[in-house]
């Protein structure tokens, strides 16, 4: 019988699997990946909220979500392509100082 | 039947996050989170939302994704990854081991708060729940101002993008 | 036997899904073996020459030489591709080309002259959102020639590959649009809903297809489509005298002939999805309902047949060309298209 909570509970994993990747990884761009996996946790959230609620707001909020996330997503990348011309390193300890 | 879908897909999508984060080459990442990403579609069929099953294929696995992997092949990442060990990929040992506990207890924490409702049952679908012309009413009706504030967003975002990645006239 | 016959008998339904399946996997191969004998026939008429003419009466089984020879070939693999992109990009290419069918509507329903307890509509399945998966799904086939272009490492693969994925991901854009306009007349995503809308007669000679409302709109969608799927004059990062062969240079055997079905079943994907949106699906004079499957088999085929006569016949765009092209002129062209129809729609209450 499948309940709300194995959704939500899926969510929480996902969701902790992507913060897992934000913190610890020394790579920008798999950090940037594992923001992606947090919005998408999120996502999983809200659609089975809204169907567990029987009206359709949680899929539009899901819009919303996917729209921020793919302006995020262009801007943080657009950051860090210039970040790399800079530096010639996609590891955030590289980028230590305030002021080159 | 639903059940069993459930797990299959759900143990594609968390396997597959895993490795996201989990290993060395960041092409392999992207391709891997694009299967998550349909793992999380066929979940999204599950859940009578095809509309956003399939919007989610298009922008996520469609568009995002390809945007990541010119990246990751404009800064040819994969040469610095082949060599890359554990101390290179996720630091120190200290860090390491910190940040592994912290993740278990945020997981068991959302596992917790996230279960507190009494086990629910998925209600019965209301009629017309999935349908396409539902959502656009709702959505340029109800919720017309946050999408004009979005429409704003990917202006600005689009503009930011082209200023902060574009060749310097300088230098 | 007994019991096989009578699972058989209480399952037909089922069993008659599993035989469609098949039945349209197989169809669509035997497209593409066509296709490779229509192209180099019609190119050779154009070009005013014979074209296949030894193998099989009148070169009729030039395909099937075409098809032994990639089998036999030996399989090649630059030194340092990596390997697992490398196999995996012509997969994604053919699975994504293949996949868009499953929505798309070839007749009317059936009961197989009274086989099936219960009418079997022509098509794999239709949902309320088939051409948004349409659409998904061809959004899918970036990937595989991105990757290829990257797992060859080879520098002509790479640019090749980059801008062939430029150009789709662009003319995405007007593609979409072009369907949006139909999908704002018909009220809804289904192409089985959009082909059923099409049924009918104007004065009783004219057929109610899309194509004479939305004139435009066709227009826009087959440009888009032909640029999608990398043909005809759109076909700069391909070409022969440009740049090699672009992303599929390295390949060989098996994995190039994946690369060549997975292209004319896109062309195939295009043509079809066309003739269900503008052209009528499987209506036509002349023949019963439950014979429209032919009619859409000769309308599908009379769109290739007008890719293949392009291919031949126009010169090609430079790349900046092609992108300013879909970018400055097609895009701008689709979007009044669709704020005109929108506004006749709402204006005139359809």
């Amino acid at each position: 019988m499948l309940t709300l909570n194995h959704f939500l509970l899926l969510s929480g994993v996902l969701f902790a699997i992507g913060t897992a990747g934000v913190f610890l990884r020394r790579n920008l761009i798999t950090v940037l990946l594992s923001v992606e996996v947090m919005l998408n946790a999120v996502n999983l959230s809200f659609v089975a909220l809204g169907r567990y609620q029987g009206n359709v707001d949680g899929q539009i909020i899901t819009f919303f979500v996917m729209t921020v996330a793919a302006a995020e997503a262009a801007v943080g990348l657009a950051i860090l392509i210039a970040l790399f011309r800079h530096r010639e390193s996609l590891n955030p300890d590289a980028y230590t100082s305030l002021k080159w | 039947m639903d059940l069993i879908l459930f797990y299959v897909f759900g143990a594609v999508a968390v396997l597959a996050s895993i490795f996201v984060v989990g290993q060395r080459n960041p092409m392999y990442s992207v391709l891997l989170l694009i299967l998550s990403f349909g793992a999380l579609s066929a979940l999204y069929v599950l859940l009578d939302a095809p509309f956003v099953a399939v919007t989610q294929i298009i922008i996520y696995a469609g568009a995002i994704m390809v945007l990541f992997l010119f990246v990751v092949m404009l800064l040819n990442a994969q040469k610095e990854e082949k060599e890359a060990t554990a101390r290179q990929m996720f630091g120190g040992p200290g860090p390491r081991r910190f940040g592994a506990v912290l993740s278990v207890l945020l997981a068991a924490q959302l596992g917790w708060a996230l279960t507190q409702i009494r086990p629910a049952l998925m209600g019965d679908a209301a009629p017309g729940i999935s349908s396409v012309r539902e959502i656009g009413r709702r959505l340029f009706t109800d919720y017309a101002f946050a999408f004009e504030a979005t429409s704003l967003l990917i202006l600005v975002s689009m503009v930011g993008a082209v200023v902060l990645a574009g060749r310097r006239s300088e230098s | 036997m007994e019991s096989i016959a009578g699972w058989v008998d209480a399952n037909r339904t089922l069993i008659a899904h599993l035989v469609l399946i098949g039945a349209v996997f197989f169809l669509l191969q035997i497209t593409a073996a066509v296709l490779v004998y229509m192209e180099r026939k019609v190119a050779a008429v154009i070009q005013q020459r014979h074209g296949p003419w030894l193998v099989g009466p009148r070169g009729l089984l030039q395909p099937l030489a075409d098809i032994l020879k990639l089998i036999m070939k030996e399989e090649l693999r630059p030194k340092g591709a990596d390997v697992a992109l490398f196999y995996l990009a012509p997969i994604l290419s053919a699975a994504a080309a293949f996949a868009a069918f499953s929505v798309v509507p070839f007749g009317a329903e059936t009961t197989l002259f009274g086989l099936l307890d219960e009418p079997l509509a022509l098509g794999i399945t239709d949902v309320n959102v088939a051409l948004l998966v349409i659409f998904a799904v061809t959004s899918m086939g970036v990937y595989g020639i991105v990757l290829a272009g990257w797992a060859s490492n080879s520098k002509y693969s790479l640019l090749g590959g980059l801008r062939s994925a430029a150009q789709m991901i662009s003319y995405e854009l007007s593609y979409g649009l072009g369907l949006a306009a139909v999908v704002i007349m018909a009220g809804s995503l289904s192409l089985r809903e959009i082909v059923g809308q099409q049924s009918g007669y104007w004065f009783g000679f004219i057929p109610q297809w899309y194509v004479f409302i939305q004139p435009v709109g066709f227009l826009v969608y087959m440009i888009a489509g032909v640029a999608e799927t990398n043909r005809a004059p759109f076909d700069f990062p391909e070409a022969e005298q440009e740049l090699v062969a672009g992303y599929h240079t390295e390949y060989s055997s098996m994995s190039f002939a994946l690369f060549f079905l997975a292209e004319y079943i896109n062309m195939a994907t295009v043509s079809a999805v066309a003739v269900s949106l503008f052209l009528g699906g499987w209506h036509g004079p002349f023949l019963p309902e439950w014979l429209g499957w032919i009619w859409f088999l000769v309308k599908v085929f009379a769109l290739l047949f007008f890719y293949i006569w392009m291919r031949w016949t126009l010169p090609r765009y430079r790349y900046d060309q092609l992108m300013e092209f879909g970018w400055k002129y097609l895009l701008p062209i689709a979007t009044v298209n669709l704020l005109v129809t929108a506004a006749i729609t709402i204006y005139m209450g359809w």
